[in-house]
């Protein structure tokens, strides 16, 4: 009987602070999600009584989890499709729209790769299935072995639009769960390319990118996607259901703030220029 | 003998009792054929809706077809593309390729570990083996995959030399690593339930072991062996993480075994999470779970079939 008593007092003061503390959700891109749980901690240990969970699983899942409801926050790295707009709407949904922070795509290459600079017409070719060896693009005379993203990610949707023209991928490209896992296919295979966040690249190494064949041949980094000279960079947001009040508000003013954008640059994403992040934030 | 009386004192109590145990088993059933109705329900529009049929009918599915004017006619599973496409037929080879490989890697295996365990392994080495093969069954297929991704693709490049590093062999062995012990533990029980008298009268007929075993266990317990190998089949074509995460998941018509390759069931688990609801992608994906579904069903089916009709044979209950 006694023991009855404590587990229901103990149930009882669980209970009591799910209660009290408020509770966030954040859903949505993989390519986020890392900063979404550095914010969550940081903000947690600022304010006691907010709980925030934070989870990936892709763009499209955020975005659907926000249509249906059942996320207060959608993290994603691209823009919402029409048709998502449409079916938003149809559910009474409004989407409000927020950058939080900068990255760019980094083109991973093989460390024993001898090729260092692609053009973005290079890579559309490369990617299409136009150009599949190496030696067309000044490398060795050996075919390209393709990797990318599953089409559920930001990233793959967003390389598509911007680098291949909104082509098809080359059925031969090999779609691989995660970030992490193209890096590690790179890793290990000297005729691979990737593509990924510029975060990720760590036994693999960047391509130079060229916007055209004129332009000069840019690494990825904090610095040059900040100012817009590496030819691919994206806005990543935040998706909330109308604007933002309350605690939503706060949370995201406070993750545009100078010292939410700083936690993003330790995490090597890209903070937004100060002047896009006082715009950015909710009045 | 007052110990031994089972009977229920109170019919009552028989009654709930008998009634409760079978509407479990009665249970189990209506939830095969819920999850079937609703899966097809979510594939009909397939057949019945216009617009959805414009991008997806069953024909477009299966045959090659002409996407772009100025181009040949292709089979193509480019679900997200600004024209979507919804052949089949590479997921299909896909999940052939990797049961193929995964059969003839685990049968072998997995039919002479049965004769040794069955046949020539004393008792004691037997209640090591035995165990340990079926623990591999119990092995998430996701530390399978993972294992196959990082350690077992690189090993079978640098030994093979192959252009693919995440291919259809590299997942076909994953595979077989899960079917394995079904194979086995079935082959092992239709060899032990060869009846003893068979081998005495063979042995007593002057046979050694090896010819006992070969040319009189094996061959009894041919159809056992049979329905093992068609449930692993069935496994092999189902199984979703190992693939997803060792095959490439590249959905290419060849013929070769080193091309990646994708199969259906790592197709529904790479696009359900980001499929739109109601949308022609969506109805498509569950009707690959419908065929998955009866395609499964069907060679469990015909193997506990023909595992049953072993049974009656040995037992001497043929008709």
């Amino acid at each position: 009987m006694k023991r009855i008593i404590v587990i229901l007092v103990m149930l009882t003061v669980v209970a009591a602070m799910v209660i009290s503390g408020s509770s966030i959700t954040v859903k949505g891109s993989d390519t986020l999600v890392r900063l979404g749980q550095r914010w969550a901690e940081a903000y947690m240990k600022k304010n006691p009584g907010v709980t925030v969970q934070v989870s990936g699983g892709g763009s499209g899942t955020g975005i659907a989890a926000l249509i249906n409801g059942t996320t207060d926050i959608c993290e994603a790295s691209r823009d919402m499709k029409p048709k998502e707009y449409k079916m938003a709407e149809k559910r009474g949904i409004k989407p409000y729209r927020i950058s939080v922070a900068l990255d760019g795509i980094a083109v991973y290459l093989n460390k024993n790769n001898p090729v260092t600079v692609l053009s973005l017409a290079q890579l559309k070719g490369i990617y299409t299935g136009s150009v599949t060896n190496w030696k067309e693009v000044g490398g060795e005379d050996h075919q390209i072995i393709l990797y990318g993203r599953e089409n559920n990610s930001g990233t793959y949707a967003f390389f598509k639009e911007h680098v291949l023209k909104k082509e098809d991928y080359a059925d031969r490209t090999q779609t691989l769960p995660g970030t992490a896992a193209v890096v590690n296919a790179v890793e290990h295979d000297k005729y691979g390319i990737g593509y990924g966040g510029i975060a990720w690249a760590t036994g693999v190494k960047d391509a130079k990118v060229k916007k055209d064949d004129n332009s000069p041949a840019v690494a990825p980094s904090l610095t040059t996607v900040s100012n817009g000279t590496y030819p691919i960079s994206r806005e990543l947001y935040w998706f909330f259901n109308g604007k933002p009040t309350g605690d939503l508000k706060k949370i995201v003013n406070w993750a545009l703030s100078e010292e939410g954008q700083n936690i993003a640059k330790e995490v090597d994403y890209v903070p937004l220029p100060k002047e896009m992040a006082l715009k950015s934030m909710v009045k | 003998m007052e110990k031994y009386h089972f009977k229920p004192k109170s019919k009552i109590k028989e009654f709930l009792g008998e009634k409760f145990i079978s509407l479990n088993a009665y249970l189990s059933l209506l939830a095969i054929i819920l999850i079937f109705v609703f899966i097809f329900k979510e594939a009909i529009p397939i057949f019945t809706d216009a617009d959805v049929k414009e991008e997806a009918s069953v024909g477009k599915m299966v045959f090659k077809q002409h996407y772009y004017p100025d181009r040949p006619a292709k089979w193509g599973w480019q679900p997200n593309s600004e024209v979507p496409k919804y052949s089949l037929l590479p997921l299909f080879i896909g999940s052939i390729k990797a049961a193929i490989i995964a059969m003839l890697f685990a049968v072998p295996l997995a039919v002479a570990a049965a004769v040794y365990v069955s046949e020539f392994a004393s008792l004691k080495i037997r209640e090591i083996i035995k165990p340990i093969i079926e623990i591999l069954a119990g092995i998430p297929s996701v530390v399978l995959g993972f294992f196959a991704l990082i350690v077992l693709a690189t090993l079978l490049q640098n030994i093979f030399g192959f252009t693919f590093r995440l291919n259809a062999i590299n997942a076909g062995i994953a595979l077989g690593l899960a079917v394995i012990p079904i194979v086995f533990t079935i082959a092992e029980d239709a060899m032990r339930a060869v009846p003893g008298t068979l081998r005495d009268a063979s042995l007593a007929l002057g046979a050694n072991p090896w010819q006992v075993s070969f040319t009189v266990v094996l061959p009894a317990a041919f159809p056992g062996i049979a329905s093992g190998v068609l449930l692993g089949f069935g496994r092999a074509m189902g199984e979703t993480m190992i693939v997803l995460m060792a095959s490439g998941n590249a959905a290419i018509i060849s013929a070769s075994f080193t091309d990646s390759i994708r199969t259906f069931a790592a197709t529904i688990a790479a696009e359900m999470g980001e499929v739109v609801f109601g949308s022609t992608h969506y109805d498509v994906l569950f009707f690959i779970g419908t065929l998955l579904f009866v395609l499964t069903f069907l060679i469990n089916l015909v193997g506990d079939y023909i595992r049953l009709k072993l049974k009656e044979r040995l037992q001497g209950k043929l008709s």
